[in-house]
């Protein structure tokens, strides 16, 4: 995962201090915050229909995030992360209706609880490893849809559950506009906590725990703790996007949650570069545009002898889902350190512009 | 206690778990010889099952015909699948197997559900269906066959294992495989037969689940139960898949047997064999027959 890094003449490193900066160096840090500052003119900008899409890549995003740290980061498996992102919306809705929290902290509470149902289910990762991981985790999917659809307490069973909409010391946001603020700001705290989770100790434990799990635990790194630690900062992230995901549509039903959806989320850190942060945003956004642009392609074709072949109106769920599956599998064969690892690439071959090395 | 009712599902049970078994004796197959996880095994049923199912429906291939068609045709593919998606993962890392391995059975499912839909549908008749009172219970004959089938695909992978050539050197290669290239055993081809064999059987068992019950998507569910069935009895078991598969066909039933009579949970069918997993994989992870040092894979 070690990809080129440029590092401009003159910046010399002096302390161990200065080689775990956040951003590697002023010009980046800058460019990050016009990015940000930049994103926040969007909604002024752009239509309601790309917003909701901007949207919809902030709140998968951070879900996406919570996977790379377990996947990426600490190398175990987790096939069961729809299950935690519903998990999420249903506690959210369910403590803003039932206790009357405002929704502001029923956000971040719905990640702590989540949290606490994904360290019982990272249990198991304190024995095994590898691919009984993954077999544990797929049971999880399984029974926490069960509990869904059981527990009509929590989620309202066959109803959809209603989730208030975003409010802030009384003041009601309103519409894809305000909410969009709500999700940037979600996430730009997200993905810096993250950044900083992995430049501390405990985040290069969890880097240690995926690069050789035998020499980190000579090292004194217990891994017990770490492999059900990074399952539930994962669940964490999981619970708080699903929060988000609950408040933005203010209905939460059982249907989305399913394993197909835990693909998509393993497709957007596979795309996007197991452990790379940015890399992480990158996938998403990738995984969200294609089934639009998918969309915007048959509308395009509609009537051409292509779509008289394939019947786009009526089979474009399951070109789809196949597109989903032939993308991760080109990913693995020809770009196993994803979008991120091209974006470096990129970066370099520019900066040495026109020289290749 | 409603006698009848627990001896019908107990049967049940038992031709379920049987087909259960020999899903899972193919997955252990394709891990033990090559140390992948495939998930895409209940697609390796589904395929089978609509290929056969469009053979005899399609071009009304008689069934003594269009069988063997279709297991040469997904012996061809099981070939095809290892040749060019899993040879080129060797020495990866296992996530990247895992997930090429999912993202192949969410391929082959959508491919299903354009090319046949979604709806379920009804394989040609090819037997007489008839009830055979056994004991004072009524059972239907397919349940014999699909018994009676599981039962031979079972005799024939011990037979293949234990005593033809192949077998053993299939075996070798499980055992060691650098042991085993140096007798000149060729690993690539052992490989590639795993995927073959193993889609066979498969589709055999597929077929058999779409003679009893007709052929939809939801036949891929079969891939999902495999996993239970194979950590229960250990994942590098072929035995253990057998013996597993048929508990868990048994649970599942008993599962609905006890909801349905006290528990009125409803759902708890599907789901038992989850819990049981779980259980399993806290207590005993390396299930009743598995090597125990598997963990460095």
């Amino acid at each position: 995962m070690a990809g080129q890094t440029l590092i401009p003449a003159g910046d010399f490193r002096t302390s161990y201090a200065a080689d775990t900066t956040v951003f590697p160096t002023t010009t980046s840090r800058n460019a990050m915050i016009a990015g940000i500052v930049l994103i926040c003119f969007a909604p002024h900008v752009v239509n309601e229909y790309i917003l909701s899409l901007l949207i919809q890549i902030g709140i998968f995003g951070i879900a996406a995030l919570g996977l790379n740290i377990v996947v990426g980061f600490t190398g175990q498996i987790s096939i069961g992360h729809a299950a935690f992102f519903g998990f999420g919306a249903f506690t959210s809705a369910y403590l803003s209706n039932r206790f009357g929290i405002p929704v502001f902290f029923c956000i971040p509470l719905a990640g702590v609880v989540t949290a606490a149902v994904g360290l019982v289910f990272g249990l198991p990762a304190a024995r095994l490893k590898g691919l009984y991981l993954a077999i544990a985790t797929l049971a999880a999917q399984y029974i926490l849809l069960d509990f869904f659809a059981r527990a009509e307490w929590f989620t309202g069973g066959s109803v959809p559950a209603s989730a208030e909409p975003f409010s802030i010391f009384g003041y009601m946001l309103r519409g894809d506009k305000q909410y969009f603020y709500v999700v940037l700001a979600y996430i730009v705290v997200c993905y810096l906590l993250v950044t900083n989770l992995i430049r501390s100790r405990d985040g290069r434990a969890l880097v240690a725990v995926r690069d050789h799990y035998l020499s980190a635990e000579i090292m004194g790194i217990n891994l017990t703790k770490y492999r059900t630690l990074s399952f539930g900062l994962a669940a964490f992230f999981a619970g708080v996007g699903g929060a988000l995901y609950a408040h933005y549509n203010q209905v939460v039903s059982i249907e989305g949650f399913g394993i197909d959806r835990s693909i998509i989320f393993l497709a957007m850190i596979i795309i996007g570069g197991l452990g790379s942060i940015m890399g992480t945003l990158m996938g998403t956004a990738f995984m969200v545009l294609l089934p639009e642009s998918m969309e915007w392609l048959s509308v395009a074709l509609r009537d051409s002898p292509i779509d008289q072949f394939l019947g786009l109106k009526n089979n474009i769920a399951f070109l789809r889902e196949m597109a989903i599956g032939l993308i991760i599998i080109i990913f693995l064969v020809f770009e196993p350190d994803g979008l991120a690892h091209r974006w470096r690439q990129i970066k370099a071959y520019w900066k040495l512009y026109p020289f290749s090395h | 206690m409603n006698t009848q009712l627990l001896i019908q599902l107990l049967v049940n049970g038992l031709v379920v778990g049987t087909l259960y078994g020999v899903v899972a004796m193919s997955f252990v197959l394709i891990y033990k010889a090559t140390q992948v996880v495939n998930f895409a095994q209940g697609e390796l049923l589904l395929v089978g099952a609509w290929v056969c199912w469009w053979l005899l429906t399609k071009y009304q291939v008689p069934f003594y015909l269009g069988m063997p068609i279709t297991l040469v045709f997904m012996f061809l593919f099981g070939i095809a699948i290892q040749i060019v998606i899993l040879r080129p993962m060797i020495g990866e890392p296992i996530i990247s197997v895992i997930m090429v391995t999912i993202a192949l059975s969410t391929v082959f499912s959508a491919l299903m559900k354009w090319m046949f839909g979604v709806n379920l549908q009804p394989f040609p008749r090819i037997f007489q269906t008839q009830n055979v009172n056994i004991l004072g219970l009524q059972v239907q004959t397919v349940y014999l066959m699909s018994l009676a089938v599981s039962v031979a695909m079972m005799v024939g992978m011990a037979w293949f294992f234990r005593l033809s050539k192949y077998g053993l050197a299939m075996r070798a290669t499980a055992f060691n495989q650098q042991v085993a290239q140096s007798l000149g055993i060729s690993v690539k081809s052992v490989f590639a037969m795993a995927w073959a064999i193993s889609a066979t059987v498969s589709a055999v068992a597929g077929v058999v689940v779409a003679v009893v019950n007709g052929v939809s998507a939801g036949l891929s569910a079969y891939g999902v139960k495999v996993f239970p069935a194979a950590i229960l009895g250990g994942l590098d078991s072929v035995g253990g898949a057998v013996l597993g598969g048929i508990i868990i066909g048994l649970l599942e039933n008993v599962a609905h047997f006890l909801d349905s009579e006290y528990l009125h949970w409803g759902n708890l069918y599907e789901i038992a064999p989850f819990y049981a997993l779980i259980i399993i994989l806290m207590i005993k992870p390396y299930g009743l027959f598995g090597t125990k040092d598997i963990e460095r894979v």
